[in-house]
């Protein structure tokens, strides 16, 4: 008797599985469902959140004044705003709402909501502040400075010399999102001006409105009727926090959610060939390279610079374990961007390193520390580079820590070398421009932390040229700067800049019009339709 | 005149009647304040020692340098660590415990929604590891060197060393991409969510509360492939365990004894030997069950389960204090809380320990 229980009860490692029927799994119709990695969420008010997640999600709540639409990426359309004028001396910028947007509150959009909701992000001074700040706006001026002289029309001045293009492209951020003032300031606790409330809760004009967010569970949206586009055609989006990969892949061969976002390649290689999933790649402005500290006397050998540009396999990569999901860019403008040059002088080359090794007075190389973020595909890359830099006698000693870690080594500028990638804040170059070509104060009490400070490459030329590309109201003229620059930062500067890397996206076949755009701000929900 | 002894002892053995409990009381509530001054210390200072910057959890690597300085002001990461340590003391005192950096809730907040999905992964887990456990522990025991033995010794050796993130991944390549036996990870299907009203937290219970046995099943179809891979884990303690107590008891004299006197072999292995091993068996319940609170870490990263472990998790790898710090609290208050339990549970089960009271 002892013996068989033993048997029946040793046999059933999961004793309790066959007991219950499961239901067949699908999302609803109207339904899509997201499984993505979501734990960076803290915050969804537009004038605050600066997360990559938050970024992608609240883009698809808010319309902004002015931005790039689904239809066309490219090109720079109204939003809140209708058109738009600028004077003459591009330091005046008149907007002409569009008539009848409605909150989700049934509220018309007035162009007081617009000024609320610009001059708090001045006022409340969160990460975003810096997009607005540039232009001269700060707490004590910025409510003069941006008005309503009528309720469909808003009208702004800025105090410093910019271009109009990118005056407008600093509006088309998740920052410049029309929040309803009313029902900010009805949940303002303290004079946050309805921060503490939006974390957590949406007014918004745009295509969705925030149902629920539990974090590191879901965020749940619901369609927004009253968009100006129309109603998007799935009633409501869920992104569901799924931290393992392996799983996501699960649930959607499953059928549990439509779309994963977080696979790896060794998950979509055998996604592939099932014929209920498919996998799409879109451009991404990432911009993936390692930067080289200064304060380093070899590092600081223009010579070893260049002979370590030559010591990384960036085609050999491309071409094997970073198959479809990156290309080769050395320039610091990722393609699509505005003013973006396809510019790629280095190539694995041994031969010409030691040659410049040897000049530097390095013919047997030397030891050096490379911090990485502990997870692929950033490991395999240093593993690569580590293979590679010893060829001509460089020790790469790889150091592998959470990447929060290692952006703290970074941002203190504790480093020798790091294995990084960046993102610009917005669509113009002078985002990626500002940080990898900017550094006139090279003291650790500057006031502002770019890249190239980060690597002690103390450069007020080329950075009083960033700042003329920045002024420049000529178009063409502008364009012609940053190709000068991008160069420049190639050929001298600290950094060995390598990818820029694609979005793979595996989602079930029934479900069409997924449009993630090249920065996070320019995701698109309201395009899905199922089948 | 003199008073009588009689009045004299009335108020002092009423003193002394009521002075043994009001110590007792005094005693565990000193313990307790104790226990949690050390967490709160250790905790407090572990997480400070980290190498990850608080400040740039919130803010993010982009942050202009004043944002930066403001939000360092503002959190007071500034300040000495005994300062902060004491500033924090002083509002758990006024029972706040702060608000989460990365969910922007407050940390109590928090913790009602992420406990109760630990709680009833691990409720069900212990269920399932004891269950089987002891008498698969009992049987190793009563079989010992022989094939039955061997296997049970092996499969909680499997148990116990095999590794859960790769145990739940099988788990639900098996169960629910291939099988469809079960439901998949998460505690509900979208499509249930937000139906049932939160009471207990547990969705089990409160749709039953509800009355709602389709949310019932669904949730209990989500958590049974988690709580089973919990459950082997444990099971395979709770059986090694038991079968080393019982080896102990089978070898005493009063087994052969009691054999000797025509008693069942039945009745002497899972009446007596079993009976005088449950003060033992309590204490390995309690602590797996103590483990399963804090432990379900990986097993929570698979099964996108939203419960302590990867609430605490998270929190720690962003170096968000106010939620480490609750969440340990919450940690402490339960094995403080078993600790009572089992001493409560003891005499039940050991007549001698009644006897001592």
């Amino acid at each position: 008797m002892l013996n068989r229980r033993a048997l029946m009860a040793s046999g059933m490692v999961l004793p309790l599985t066959s007991a219950i029927p499961a239901a067949w799994a699908a999302t609803p119709k109207d339904t899509v469902v997201f499984a993505s990695q979501i734990d960076d969420l803290i915050t969804f008010d537009p004038g605050e959140c600066y997360e990559i997640s938050a970024q992608i999600i609240v883009s698809d709540i808010y319309d902004r004044l002015v931005r790039y639409e689904a239809e066309d990426m490219t090109k720079l359309v109204g939003g809140v705003a209708l058109s738009w004028e600028v004077s003459p001396d591009a330091k005046t910028y008149t907007f002409k709402l569009r008539p009848n947007q409605k909150f989700e509150s049934g509220a018309t959009v007035t162009a007081d909501d617009m000024v609320f909701s610009l001059q708090r992000v001045v006022i409340l001074d969160k990460t975003p502040a810096f997009l607005f700040t540039q232009l001269g706006w700060n707490k004590d001026n910025v409510k003069s400075l941006i008005t309503a002289p009528d309720a469909s029309t808003l009208k702004f001045t800025i105090t410093e010399n910019f271009a109009p293009s990118l005056v407008l492209n600093l509006m088309a951020t998740v920052a410049a999102s029309v929040v309803e003032k009313k029902v900010a300031m009805a949940n303002e606790v303290n004079g946050d001006l309805g921060n503490t409330w939006l974390k957590t809760h949406s007014a918004t004009s745009g295509p969705y409105r925030l149902i629920s967010w539990k974090a590191s569970e879901l965020v749940s949206l619901e369609a927004n009727p009253g968009y100006h586009l129309g109603a998007p055609h799935m009633k409501r989006v869920i992104v569901r926090h799924v931290p393992e990969p392996g799983t996501q892949r699960l649930m959607l061969e499953k059928g549990d959610i439509d779309i994963a976002l977080s696979l790896l390649p060794d998950q979509l290689v055998p996604l592939a060939k099932d014929k209920d999933i498919k996998i799409e790649s879109f451009p991404y402005s990432g911009t993936w390279y390692m930067p080289m500290n200064l304060s380093d006397e070899r590092l600081k050998n223009p010579k070893v610079r260049l002979a370590m540009k030559y010591l990384v396999d960036y085609q050999g990569m491309v071409n094997t374990f970073l198959k479809g999901r990156f290309l080769v860019q050395q320039a610091f403008l990722p393609i699509g961007i505005f003013g973006a040059i396809p510019y790629n002088p280095y190539k694995l080359d041994v031969a010409k390193a030691k040659a410049l090794l040897a000049e530097a007075g390095y013919p047997n190389g030397f030891e050096l520390r490379l911090d990485v973020a502990s997870i692929s595909p950033q490991i395999d890359m240093a593993q690569s580079v580590q293979q590679t830099m010893g060829l001509a006698g460089i020790k790469v000693n790889i150091v592998s820590a959470d990447a929060k870690q290692v952006i703290g080594i970074y941002r203190g500028r504790k480093h020798q070398m790091v294995l990084i990638s960046w993102t610009p804040d917005y669509l113009d170059p002078h985002s990626n421009a500002d940080t990898f070509a900017h550094n006139d104060d090279d003291s650790d009490g500057a006031k502002s932390h770019p890249l190239a400070w980060r690597n002690h490459w103390f450069i007020p030329d080329i950075t009083a040229k960033m700042k003329a590309a920045a002024q420049e109201v000529d178009t063409a003229k502008r364009k012609a700067e940053y190709e000068v620059l991008q160069k420049q930062v190639t050929d001298d500067g600290p950094f060995i800049i390598m990818f820029q890397p694609a979005n793979q996206v595996a989602s079930r076949v029934n479900v069409h019009g997924y449009k993630p755009g090249i920065i996070e701000d320019l995701y698109f929900y309201r395009t899905i339709t199922k089948t | 005149m003199s008073t009588t002894a009689a009045e004299v002892s009335a108020p002092n053995e009423w003193v002394r009647r009521i002075a043994g409990p009001i110590r007792g009381v005094i005693n565990v509530l000193f313990s307790v304040a104790l226990t949690f001054l050390g967490l709160t210390c250790v905790t407090f200072f572990i997480g400070r020692i980290i190498p990850i910057d608080p400040v740039l959890a919130i803010v993010g690597d982009k942050a202009s340098r004043a944002t930066y300085d403001r939000v360092a002001n503002e959190i007071g990461v500034n300040l000495p660590l005994p300062v902060q340590y004491w500033r924090y003391l002083n509002k758990v005192l006024h029972a706040d415990f702060g608000v989460s950096l990365i969910t922007a809730h407050p940390v109590l907040e928090d913790m009602t929604r992420v406990f109760p999905a630990t709680m009833e992964l691990a409720l069900l887990a212990l269920f399932v590891g004891t269950v089987f456990g002891i008498p698969l522990g009992v049987v190793a025991a009563t079989h010992r060197g022989r094939w039955q033995d061997q296997i049970i010794r092996f499969g909680s050796l499997l148990g116990y060393s095999m590794p859960v993130f790769w145990l739940g991944l099988v788990g639900l390549l098996l169960f629910y991409a291939k099988l469809g036996w079960v439901e998949g990870p998460g505690r509900l299907d979208v499509t249930y969510d937000d139906i049932v009203p939160t009471v207990t937290g547990l969705i089990t219970v409160d749709s039953l509360i509800a009355g709602e046995t389709d949310v019932f099943w669904n949730a209990l179809s989500h958590l049974v492939l988690p709580a089973s891979i919990l459950g082997y884990l444990s099971l395979a303690y709770v059986a090694r365990m038991t079968r080393s107590f019982m080896l102990g008891q089978l070898r005493q004299e009063y087994v052969l004894a009691t054999l000797a006197k025509g008693l069942s072999p039945f009745r002497v292995v899972w009446v007596h030997a079993l009976g005088n091993v449950w003060v033992q068996l309590v204490t390995v319940i309690a602590l797996t069950f103590g483990s399963l609170l804090e432990g379900a870490v990986l097993t929570e990263t698979v099964f996108a389960w939203p419960g302590l472990g990867l609430y605490m998790k998270n929190s720690l790898f962003n170096a968000d204090l106010n939620a480490v710090l609750g969440g340990t609290m919450v940690i402490g208050v339960v094995y403080i809380f078993l600790n009572m339990l089992s001493d409560v549970i003891y005499p039940l089960v050991d007549p001698r320990a009644r006897s001592r009271r």
